[in-house]
């Protein structure tokens, strides 16, 4: 049970993805000017991540490590997490129209998006167990909707803010994300 | 004149780093030393040529409704291929890049060429469009590693240049990244504008 819970606590506030693993720093950049918007996007992620990291394992516990073809590795988890959000799209559309429509536009970016493919190398790469994956995943999706809401909140406030020309759009983006980033560094201790 | 031109767009007037921020990730994660930034950009530009050359050559082979997998597929193979050799022959850099080797597949700037230039254009071209946009990050991350690794260490390359042996820690952990390229790009913007 305690090793759950560190693996929640790390992944979420001290290894958080966006802050301190810069993964997944597109979608953080690019989506987060809304609150609305980065609560979509935080979604559809959480969903996308949390499949792929346990098909990703099955594959690699069942299929790549028993033959020995470790190294078709990363062709292998690209193709699985692609095919799986073209999936999630269809299966979305058909069924749960609503959530289709919140999430639609957000759903074909995530194939790009380095945290889903991080998150399936780094629990390979750490050998959990199916359970750990699922814990593991889930708890670095929240850790990425986390960082977005917060990210989308300040941004929103930002409008506002009087910046200096040169510094608007991304720079103060980064630079805000840097001081998040120092704040996040506090909970380095804590395990 | 034409091929000079698509060579020299990458480097500076579309340098993908800092006018198209793209391959962020990379290039906020790594960069604490300028070792692993030079690095970084040797395995990107080689991933890149080659996946420009095969794009470009398979261009009239591949349908156009699944260009995007085909490229995927194609650019995955280069990674894997890159991924395999520095394995061998450059274990220290392969542990210290880590994650970030496999995840070249995902960088938006490999795949944004295949659609942008090698899928239009014939191999000559993008061989040259590729070694700029190579050359392009690769200046990029070794601009971002100096700043870091400078204030960070104290040392260039390993080098002690910095007198004292208190430097900012702080500079190449985490935040340091964010910060160096928030205000590169801020500097770069005024710079722009100065000069136009």
């Amino acid at each position: 049970m305690q090793e759950y819970f560190i693996i929640i606590v790390s992944a979420i506030l001290i290894n958080n993805i966006v802050l301190s693993q810069f993964l997944g720093i597109c979608p953080f950049l690019g989506v987060s000017k809304k609150l609305s918007a980065s609560l979509g996007m935080g979604g559809a992620v959480s969903f996308v991540l949390v499949l792929s990291g346990a098909l990703t394992w099955l594959v690699q516990t069942y299929l790549l490590a028993p033959y020995d073809i470790g190294y078709l590795q990363t062709l292998a988890f690209i193709l699985i997490i692609a095919s799986l959000v073209q999936f999630v799209e269809m299966v979305l559309r058909k069924y749960s129209p609503p959530l289709y429509k919140a999430l639609g536009i957000y759903l074909p970016l995530i194939t790009t998006n380095c945290a889903v493919l991080g998150v399936a190398i780094i629990n390979i790469q750490k050998e959990y167990t199916l359970g750990k994956v699922l814990v593991h995943s889930l708890s670095h999706a929240a850790g990425f909707t986390l960082a977005l809401l917060l990210m989308s909140g300040i941004r929103e406030r930002l409008e506002d803010a009087d910046i200096p020309e040169s510094m608007q759009g991304t720079p103060i983006a980064l630079v805000t994300a840097a001081l998040m980033s120092m704040a996040f560094l506090g909970f380095s201790g804590l395990i | 004149m034409g091929l000079i031109n698509e060579f020299s767009k990458g480097v500076i007037r579309e340098n993908p780093l800092f006018r198209l921020v793209l391959g962020c990730c990379p290039a906020l994660a790594i960069t604490t030393s300028v070792e692993n930034g030079l690095g970084m950009g040797a395995a990107f530009t080689g991933v890149l040529v080659a996946s420009n050359i095969a794009i470009s050559a398979l261009r009239a082979v591949i349908p156009d409704s699944v260009r995007i997998p085909a490229y995927i597929v194609i650019i995955a193979a280069f990674v894997t291929m890159t991924d395999q050799l520095m394995h061998a022959f450059t274990p220290a850099l392969y542990t210290s890049l880590g994650i970030f080797i496999p995840l070249i597949v995902v960088n938006c700037i490999i795949l944004g060429r295949a659609e942008a230039f090698a899928n239009k254009n014939p191999v000559i071209p993008s061989i040259f469009d590729a070694l700029g946009m190579g050359l392009g990050f690769t200046l990029a991350l070794t601009l971002v590693c100096t700043f870091r690794e400078v204030l960070g260490a104290g040392t260039f390359l390993g080098m002690q240049v910095l007198p004292g042996n208190s430097p900012a820690i702080l500079m190449i952990l985490p935040p340091g990244g964010f910060i160096t390229l928030g205000c590169l790009l801020g500097l770069l913007n005024r710079l722009q504008r100065k000069s136009a």
